[in-house]
This record gives C-alpha cells, sequence and structure tokens, in this order.
C-alpha cells in the first residue's frame, strides 16, 4: 500500500494523526508527514482508510494496487 | 488550424551562442537569427529515412537519450509508457522557460524552431498521439513556433500552440497541463502522473524541448553516432546556459561529461577571476564549492555529489561574492516563486530564505542553523512539484560544502555579505536582462 498527501489540500487539520499516529505525524506547521515505511504493515490499512476517510479536505491519496511505473524522481 | 500572431518583437537575438571545439553542432544551429523551414530543410532537417516508430522509439533506447528538463529520465521509458496505455495520447513539448539562469529553450523556441518541430513530430507519430502541445511563456516564443507550424502547412500530427503566463513553478509538466486545460497554470499533486492521466485525463508524453531537440539526431544518424560524445550514462551534447562571472556568458552546445573548468575555458571565455562557488542545474542543483571546479558536467556524477546538472545552466560565483549572500538570494527568490499551494513549501522556503538573510545580517544562531539542517533534509518531496525539493537541496549544499564559510558569518559576521548589492533576485535580473 502506498500512501500520500496531496500538500495542495492538506490544510493540517491533524485528523490523520487522530487517527492512525503511526503512519501519519504532523510537521511543525501542523501539515501531515507520511511514515512510507509505518505504511507498509498490513495491519495498519484499516487505520490508513479510517484517516483518509476522516481528512476534511480529502488529502489522503491511498494506492491499494500493485501499479508501478515511471517514477521520475 | 487557423492561427493568430500575438503582437510581439521577434525573440531577441543572443550575443554568445556557440560551440564546443571539435564538437559537430546538433543543437546550436550555423544561422545567427531565426532559422526558418527553407533554412531548417537545407541543412538536412526533415529528410526522408529517418528512423521512426516503434523503431525509432528502440533507437532512442539504445541512445540512453535523457531529459534535458531537469530530471534527466530516460526518454525511451516515458515513450513507452505513454505509447502502451489506451488512446487518446498526447505529446506535450514543454519550453516554459521559467529557470531564471537558464536560456536554452528561449534560444531552441526562438531561433531553431523546426529542429524542435521535427523531434515533436517524430516522437508524436512513435507513441500514436492525437494532437501534440507545444507550451510557452512568452509571446516572442508563441510566435516563432505558431510561424514554424505555419510554414509547415499541414503535419501528420496536430500541433497547436499555448501560451500561459506563469511565475516558476507555472511551467512544471502538470501546471503546464492544467494550463492547457483551461485550469490556472499551478502544478497538481502527483500521482497521478501525466504518462497516467495528462492532458484532457488522457496519457500525455511530456519532454522538455531540448529533449526532442535531440530525436532528430537520433533518428537520421542513429543512436551510435548520437553516443559518439557524452558519457556512458550521459551520451550526447547539451546546452550550457553560462552566466557570472567568466570571459563570456551566453548559450554553448558542449559534450556531457566535460569538465566545469573545461567547459568555461573552452567556450564561455573562462572563469574571471577565482571563484567561489558555482551554482548548478540553475537554482535547482545547489551550491558547489570552488574546489569542484573540475566536477564532470554529467548527470551521474553530480548526482554523487547531491547535485544536479538539471537544466544545464551553470553560474559562477565570483571572488567578490559571498557564497552564503548568494544562497540568501536564491532562497529569497525561491521562496517568493512558491505558488502558495503547498503549506510545507510556503513555510519551508519562507523560514530557510529568513536563516539564511539572518545569517547574511550576521543575526543567526546554532539554533537556527541546526533547523535548517533539518528541513534541508526533511523537506524534500513535500510539495507538489519540485521547487521546495530544491530550496532545500541548496540549504543541504551550503551546510555541507560552506560549513566555514557558515560559521564564519555565526561568528564574525561576513563583510562581503554587508555590501553585498546583489540582494533581492539581482541574479535574476541580471540574467533576464540578457
Amino acid at each position: 500500500m502506498r500512501v500520500h498527501v496531496d500538500p495542495t489540500k492538506c490544510q493540517g487539520y491533524g485528523q490523520c494523526h487522530e487517527v492512525c499516529p503511526d503512519v501519519f505525524g504532523l510537521d511543525e506547521w501542523g501539515y501531515a508527514e507520511v511514515s512510507e515505511a509505518a505504511a507498509q504493515a498490513a495491519e495498519r490499512e484499516p487505520a490508513i482508510l479510517a484517516a483518509a476517510a476522516a481528512c476534511p479536505e480529502g488529502a489522503i491519496i491511498v494506492e491499494t494496487s500493485d501499479a508501478t511505473g515511471v517514477e521520475e524522481n | 488550424m487557423s492561427v493568430t500572431l500575438p503582437p510581439t518583437s521577434a525573440p531577441a537575438p543572443f550575443e554568445n551562442v556557440g560551440v564546443a571545439p571539435s564538437l559537430e553542432a546538433r543543437l546550436v544551429g550555423q544561422l545567427r537569427g531565426r532559422e526558418d523551414l527553407e533554412a531548417y530543410r537545407a541543412a538536412g532537417g526533415y529528410a526522408e529515412g529517418a528512423e521512426r516508430g516503434g523503431a525509432l522509439i528502440a533507437a532512442v533506447e539504445a541512445a540512453h537519450l535523457r531529459g534535458r528538463g531537469g530530471a534527466a529520465f530516460p526518454t525511451s521509458v516515458k515513450w513507452r509508457s505513454v505509447a502502451e496505455r489506451p488512446g487518446p495520447r498526447y505529446l506535450l513539448a514543454n519550453g516554459g522557460e521559467r529557470e531564471p539562469l537558464s536560456f536554452k529553450d528561449r534560444y531552441l523556441l526562438g531561433q531553431r524552431p523546426h529542429l524542435v518541430l521535427e523531434g515533436l513530430l517524430l516522437a508524436a507519430e512513435a507513441i500514436g498521439a492525437e494532437a501534440a502541445y507545444v507550451f510557452v511563456t512568452e509571446s516572442a516564443l508563441e510566435r516563432s513556433v505558431v510561424t514554424a507550424v505555419a510554414e509547415l502547412g499541414s503535419t501528420a500530427v496536430p500541433v497547436l500552440v499555448h501560451r500561459a503566463d506563469s511565475g516558476y513553478a507555472g511551467a512544471e509538466e502538470t501546471a503546464a497541463i492544467r494550463a492547457i486545460g483551461g485550469g490556472p497554470a499551478l502544478p497538481v499533486a502527483k500521482p497521478p502522473r501525466p504518462y497516467e492521466q495528462g492532458l484532457f485525463g488522457s496519457p500525455t508524453l511530456v519532454q522538455n524541448v531540448e529533449t526532442l531537440a535531440n530525436v532528430p539526431t537520433i533518428a537520421h544518424n542513429g543512436w551510435e553516432a548520437f553516443q559518439a560524445v557524452g558519457t556512458d550514462g550521459s551520451p550526447g551534447t547539451f546546452l550550457l546556459s553560462a552566466s557570472g562571472e567568466c570571459g563570456a556568458p551566453g548559450l554553448y552546445e558542449v559534450p556531457l561529461g566535460i569538465e566545469l573548468s573545461a567547459a568555461f575555458d573552452a567556450v564561455a571565455g573562462g572563469f574571471a577571476g577565482t571563484p567561489k562557488a558555482f551554482l548548478v542545474g540553475g537554482f535547482f542543483g545547489g551550491l558547489l564549492p570552488a574546489a569542484d571546479h573540475s566536477v564532470t558536467l554529467d548527470y551521474d556524477e553530480l548526482a554523487t555529489r547531491d547535485s544536479g546538472l538539471g537544466c544545464g545552466a551553470v553560474h559562477v560565483v565570483g571572488p567578490d561574492r559571498c557564497p552564503i549572500g548568494v544562497a540568501a538570494e536564491v532562497m529569497g527568490y525561491l521562496a517568493g516563486e512558491s505558488t502558495g499551494q503547498c503549506g510545507p513549501c510556503v513555510k519551508g522556503t519562507a523560514g530557510m530564505a529568513e536563516t539564511l538573510t539572518a545569517l547574511i545580517r550576521g543575526s543567526a544562531d546554532d539554533e537556527e542553523i541546526a533547523r535548517l539542517e533539518r528541513w534541508s533534509t526533511a523537506l524534500p518531496g513535500r510539495g507538489a512539484c519540485g521547487l521546495l525539493d530544491g530550496a532545500a537541496l541548496l540549504a543541504r549544499s551550503v551546510l555541507r560544502n560552506f560549513g566555514e564559510e557558515v560559521a564564519r558569518h555565526l561568528s564574525h559576521g561576513c563583510a562581503t555579505c554587508g555590501t553585498n548589492d546583489r540582494a533581492g533576485g539581482a541574479i535574476a535580473k541580471e540574467v533576464r536582462s540578457r
């Protein structure tokens, strides 16, 4: 599972951190940061999906497929 | 296609344009001034017998052509990623050159539009594109490309030119896609990437115009000829935008893998005095120390130094300037160009600019430097585009390569910075005034 935070949408509400603090940290300004390593643990999937649903801005992108492709950076 | 030419003058002439000695020019033309269709054809352009379609993709792969816009990503991988997806597919030639130290795309679109268009048409055909767009941010370049398209008459793939007024981040690939789709020229978060969902929600190949300008060489002469110069990992030539304290600032075609000092000696009149530092890759490759004057200008070597050739711009920081002051200036520029969309970018670039400004004013402390160090590694990847990544890399390069200077600024201040009249975007103004 790959998890991203859309930085253009995140407003720093912190709901994701409330629901799933292991995967969603908050930086010093309150914006969400993803721990990619923590997001790999299968048992966290329900909490990650709950965190995504809790975000009022819909800023959390969850990729559940095995899609791979061009990664430029 | 009917076109309306914008009311503007022709592209500004480039005073210093050249090619490294003994190098056969591929990107730099023989004419001073704009090369029209007749001149381009006379020089062999649009000739029959070019490699096409799947064979061209294979040739581009064998040539190991890498993107010239900044990321140096393997071109053929992008082509295949779009070509293998269901249509409609599109091609976007990105000529939105908003990097203040780079002027190669302006040269190509303004002076050699047909070289770009031939590469564009070959690429569009190879990926099965419905249409190809050329994205520009200056009316003079729009006029040049529109004129070139009109000279061609009908083309196998329709070519449309789109101009958008944009800031620094407005030429990022997703910003260009958004602008062509009718939205603002502002980046969006990835995924999806353009090869998945680009123009009009369809798979889109986005290529820098210099990348496309290399395609005719491969299509006509083969991948072996393309690799005759350059390095194994970075074959071919590139357009060096040379600026700062050197004998002849200008635009020069040089082989990839040439040493930095050798490149300036060969084409740009050498360094004017002993350099203190180099801005490499425009504002995106950080600040290299003077000791790196012999670094080879290729993608892989610079990556090992946490830098990057990027768009191919190299700015020499001369003996009368302070590298920390230059870094503060560049960081201030980047902070001003943040689009305001991403919180970490707004806060992070402003914070890093404040810290560097405090450093040159002699008011920074160890705690602020520690915070700058933390930001320099924590902020990459936190913005929708690469602006924040470039800013963080600049901060890393200052701390890593100029530690003694930072310490001296903390303890004694800096006489050079105190009298530095280059603050406030002077680098950008200097280059843009050219």
